[in-house]
């Protein structure tokens, strides 16, 4: 029998498998849910490395990252304000903090349901520093020396807009952006911008780092 | 095609040993140059793209390398450039010619899958044996999928009615298919460097071919 003949199982095997993709493309949202519940009834956790897992992944846009402690750490308030200062960490622990629970969205697909985040409210640190009045911006900047975000000055007062020093009532880790980051609750979880160093009070609004890339300004969920 | 019944080295359609190839006993030519071109620049490729795509997924591989646009950017490429080579291949008569010997299901081949699930030694095979047979139409059908998904997760508003939580999920749980098939398809020429000879040099040893795939002689 030669080679050139016989069933084109080959040929039936590729196509099928093009078919069920675009079946999985199509029944997605199904899967996703009953995978959800699967999460939920999984106490031992050993769905981690599987996909949305329910679990932070981390994303960095730099080589390395510089680990900061309440050593060393300082976020400072400038641009259009009347009073310019840094902060401390201890100093932000001792400001009133809010407590912020919200589902975590990253653009990437993966989901964090009904993350603790605890902190400063950004208003707060602004009203702190005194707003001028022709300010309509914030500008957010990182000690990895790279990322930067913002968010309108309206955006900014909302209630739901955190400078975070705690997640799930533990002090944020480095991975998590620690120790502060930026949590901008109701948005794609680009805008919030780990290890959080800067707060520029600007006249209009400046693409962050992914923003120069394509994404939207305004990540609204 | 003629059969080939009681001849080692009969050129066949698409294996035509160039000059000098017929003069080393004990040898067969297997692969051409395009094929093994088009393995190499795949293989590359590949590495290229399921290694980035292990630096953007697990947390502990992300922290140690960064670089998030550099690594997303490489993920890209190699993602779009990886069914170049075969695209190429098919110039190539004699990498059709394989195309259709991996197409096609004997009635060997059947038995050579009952044989495998069996864990028996000894199976039938034609140039390819059942096993890479299904490999190759799996992952010819996978790529695809993934290079289509891939460009609706780059590019969010291609295809508007496509919500790209649901083309992640598809590349997201496909890529972990994948992962473990290439695990298998690696581990299987780890185990026969007489196999991979014949991908490196275009030559097997001629007591293997007729050990392992003896409906491909004659």
């Amino acid at each position: 029998m030669s080679e050139d003949e016989g069933k084109p199982i080959g040929r039936r095997v590729l196509l099928s498998v093009l078919a069920a993709g675009a079946a999985g493309i199509a029944a997605a949202p199904v899967l996703q849910g009953g995978w959800q519940k699967l999460l939920d009834a999984d106490p031992v956790g050993v769905t981690q490395l599987l996909p949305n897992s329910g679990g932070f992944r981390y994303y960095s846009v730099t080589a390395s990252v510089p680990v900061k402690n309440e050593a060393n750490y300082r976020l400072t308030i400038d641009g259009l304000v009347d009073r310019p200062r840094s902060f401390t960490l201890a100093e932000l622990g001792a400001l009133p903090q809010r407590r912020v629970v919200h589902d975590v969205q990253c653009t990437d697909g993966w989901k964090v349901e009904n993350a603790a985040f605890t902190g400063v409210p950004l208003s707060a640190l602004l009203d702190a520093a005194g707003v001028q009045s022709r300010a309509a911006a914030v500008r957010f900047t990182c000690f990895d020396g790279v990322y930067t975000e913002s968010l309108t000055l309206d955006q900014a007062r909302r209630p739901d807009m955190l400078v975070a020093l705690k997640l799930q009532d533990q002090p944020l880790t480095h991975e998590r952006g620690g120790p502060v980051r930026l949590y901008a609750a109701p948005m794609y979880f680009y805008k919030s911008a780990k290890w959080l160093s800067g707060i520029t009070v600007t006249d209009q609004v400046r693409p962050g780092y992914w923003e120069e890339y394509g994404y939207d300004a305004d990540g609204w969920l | 095609m003629t059969p080939t019944a009681g001849s080692d080295r009969v050129p066949r359609r698409g294996n035509v040993p160039r000059p000098g190839q017929e003069q080393r006993p004990g040898w067969v030519p297997r692969f051409g140059r395009v094929q093994r071109l088009v393995h190499r620049a795949t293989g590359w490729l590949m590495a290229f793209c399921v290694g980035t795509a292990a630096c953007l997924y697990f947390p502990p591989l992300a922290e140690l390398v960064g670089r998030r646009l550099i690594v997303v950017a490489v993920h890209e490429a190699s993602g779009l450039l990886l069914p170049v080579p075969v695209l190429l291949g098919l110039f190539s008569a004699s990498f059709r010619a394989d195309l259709r010997r991996l197409n096609r299901f004997a009635a060997y081949d059947g038995e050579w899958l009952r044989r495998a699930l069996k864990r028996l030694r000894s199976r039938p095979a034609g140039k390819f044996n059942a096993g890479q047979k299904l490999y190759a139409a799996w992952i010819g059908g996978a790529v695809p999928v993934m290079l289509f998904t891939g460009l609706l997760m780059w590019f969010g508003g291609l295809l508007p009615w496509i919500p790209r939580s649901s083309a992640i999920f598809v590349h997201d749980w496909l890529a972990l298919a994948i992962a473990a098939v290439l695990v298998g398809h690696i581990r299987m020429a780890h185990r026969d460097p007489l196999a991979r000879e014949g991908m490196r040099t275009g030559y097997v040893r001629l007591d293997w071919a007729r050990e392992e795939h003896p409906n491909w002689l004659g």
